[in-house]
């Protein structure tokens, strides 16, 4: 019986790696309350993914296709998702934070009548009830939550839950589903893709940032580093770089921005105020990069050099170059 | 052209936020607050519209206690037109299922083309509101939005939203809910006499009971606590570029083992 649910998420005809994050942790709470984990993927082809899903401990994964469900919207993906939780009543719902998610989650959350508790970088058991860890105040503190009323919906953090390879059948189900096209709703007109191979700051294992020290919109130094560092690297900006006009809002990392959650932060020309912080600290490992000692960020780095970001990055380069070649 | 604006206040991103002794919540007091950053956007891109169109009206719905009356007479002083209060005192604790029941209540007695919320709030982080407030009022909603553009008849926008890496484009017909992201505007600030005007503009209190509503918690937090302090590593100073960098990479392959 399906106690844990969890929405794989499809993107330009991928399955993102949050489904198997939450695939994983499904499977701990799922093995916790005895039972099993089901995954419900939406759009053409979407049982393509099943045995990605069942590697990571899915019991079975309900696909549901239909002509308004070939590419997302928030409506009718709402109304899917709703439909396969009201048939299969899982106690606990799984979605990842995402952009999708943010506004997938709480559509689906009000159309059952319950809350969603977003943004989740943890997940204990108190018997049945699920008890979900949150930052709050970007991350200034943490606060658990329970949900009151059924499913208990969740979204998880991208990036923060471990993807662990547990298999299992991942049977696959196809749900038949039509959408009532009367509720009102937008309609897709563009969907324009950064093709470059770029990565979202907030799916970024690795991200080179620059501040003020930068003096202006020239990053082709930490470009080359994150171009060294490949295609899971991304570059990231303080307020200080967007508010002067050199990086769009889309880089901006900190309270205002985008909370970020790499393996590796470089933070060059970066002072390391409270809000900067607040968007990064949760890195697994920062190196700060600086011409002033007192620069609030060093108190944070694991590695901080103090110097000239123009001499020490060109090093840093040549360096990475070399170390990842062999 | 008649929009609908949520706003709330946080607490200012300079507070240095402490959970109380009991772990219940955290310190209030000496918090200064602030209209929530992305509420902002929000009421900016309401006023472009009344201004676009040459008429019409932008409402500002705030949900607290007596604080949020400052942050509404802020939005007026802007440019807005009136505001609508809902002075409950545990809507400031409330999970997003109950502000956006109550956001809906209001809203019902309200004529709008449009409503505009924050993407999130930046002391929950919730980032719900808004699309629950969508689906409790049966409309559409888009969130994220970092381009607005209402058609002449205003019976529908072409919006352009975030998606990560990249933007999508899609026309939603109105009424709907937008959800405002960074870069969707420069707010203004209030200007002198918008200031003054603001003091005449009538702002309407409600209580739960006016509304017809009664919250149920749908949510409950059950403890507070910090992170733990993040500790400063090793810092490497007066060594040539060359040698630091060397060090730190080493460090970060063999030490850290992140690459």
């Amino acid at each position: 019986m399906s106690k844990v649910m969890i929405y794989g998420e499809i993107k330009a005809g991928k399955l993102k790696k949050t489904a198997l994050e939450l695939a994983s942790e499904g499977r701990k709470l799922a093995d916790s309350l005895g039972g099993d984990v089901t995954a419900v993927l939406i759009g053409p082809q979407a049982e393509t993914f099943a045995p990605d899903l069942a590697r990571c401990g899915v019991d079975s994964v309900c696909v549901v296709e239909a002509p308004e469900l070939e590419s997302y919207n928030s409506e009718y993906f709402a109304q899917a998702l709703a439909h396969v939780i009201g048939e299969k009543k899982p106690e606990i719902v799984l979605i990842s934070h995402t952009m999708q998610g943010k506004d997938l989650a709480p559509r689906t959350a009000a159309k059952l009548g319950v809350a969603n508790i977003s943004d989740c970088i943890s997940f204990q058991l108190d018997g049945s009830k699920l008890v979900a860890r949150r930052p709050m105040y970007a991350g200034k503190c943490y606060t658990d939550w329970v949900a009151l009323g059924s499913p208990q919906m969740a979204t998880a953090r991208p990036n923060v839950l471990e993807v662990v390879e547990n298999p299992k059948e991942g049977k696959v189900e196809k749900v038949s589903f039509s959408v009532d096209n009367g509720r009102p709703t937008y309609v897709t007109k563009d969907l324009n893709l950064d093709t470059s191979g770029k990565v979202d700051l907030t799916e970024a294992e690795i991200i080179v940032s620059g501040g003020r020290g930068m003096g202006g919109p020239d990053y082709a130094l930490i470009e080359e580093t994150v171009k060294i560092f490949g295609s899971k690297a991304a570059v990231g900006a303080s307020r200080a770089a967007v508010d002067a006009g050199w990086r769009p809002h889309s880089d901006q990392v900190g309270q205002t921005g985008k909370t970020v959650t790499p393996n590796l932060y470089i933070a060059c020309g970066i002072s390391g105020s409270i809000q900067h912080l607040a968007g990064m600290g949760s890195s697994k490992v920062i190196v700060a990069i600086n011409k002033d000692t007192e620069a609030p960020i060093f108190t944070k780095a694991d590695y901080g050099i103090v110097g000239d970001l123009f001499k020490v990055v060109p090093e840093l380069n040549k360096e990475l170059k070399a170390l990842l070649a062999e | 052209m008649k929009s609908l604006v949520c706003l709330k206040q946080v607490p200012d991103t300079e507070t240095q936020i402490k959970v109380n002794p009991e772990g219940t919540g955290i310190v209030t007091e000496g918090i200064k607050y602030i209209i929530n950053p992305y509420d902002e956007f929000s009421v900016e891109e309401a006023l472009r519209l009344k201004e676009k169109f040459k008429e019409g009206e932008v409402v500002i719905l705030g949900l607290g206690p007596d604080r949020i009356t400052e942050a509404i007479r802020t939005a007026l002083a802007m440019g807005a037109d009136r505001g609508v209060q809902v002075a409950e005192e545990s809507l400031i604790q409330a999970d997003p299922c109950a502000v956006a029941q109550t956001l809906a209540a209001a809203a019902k007695a309200i004529d709008y083309d449009i409503i505009f919320c924050g993407h999130r709030a930046i002391d929950d982080d919730f980032a719900a509101a808004g699309a629950m407030l969508a689906e409790f009022l049966q409309i559409p909603q888009v969130t994220l939005v970092t381009r607005v553009e209402v058609a002449a008849d205003k019976k529908s926008a072409v919006v352009e939203r975030d998606i990560e890496g990249g933007k999508e484009t899609l026309e939603v017909p109105l009424p709907c809910v937008l959800t405002a992201q960074k870069g969707l505007n420069e707010p203004r600030y209030a200007s002198l006499p918008g200031i003054m005007k603001a003091k005449k503009k009538p702002i309407d209190r409600k209580s739960l009971a006016d509304l017809g509503i009664s919250l149920e918690p749908k949510l409950e937090s059950r403890s507070y606590s910090m992170p733990q302090e993040r500790q400063a590593g090793k810092k490497f100073e007066g060594m040539e570029p060359d040698e630091a960098a060397k060090t730190v990479v080493q460090a970060l392959r063999n030490e850290a083992k992140v690459i």
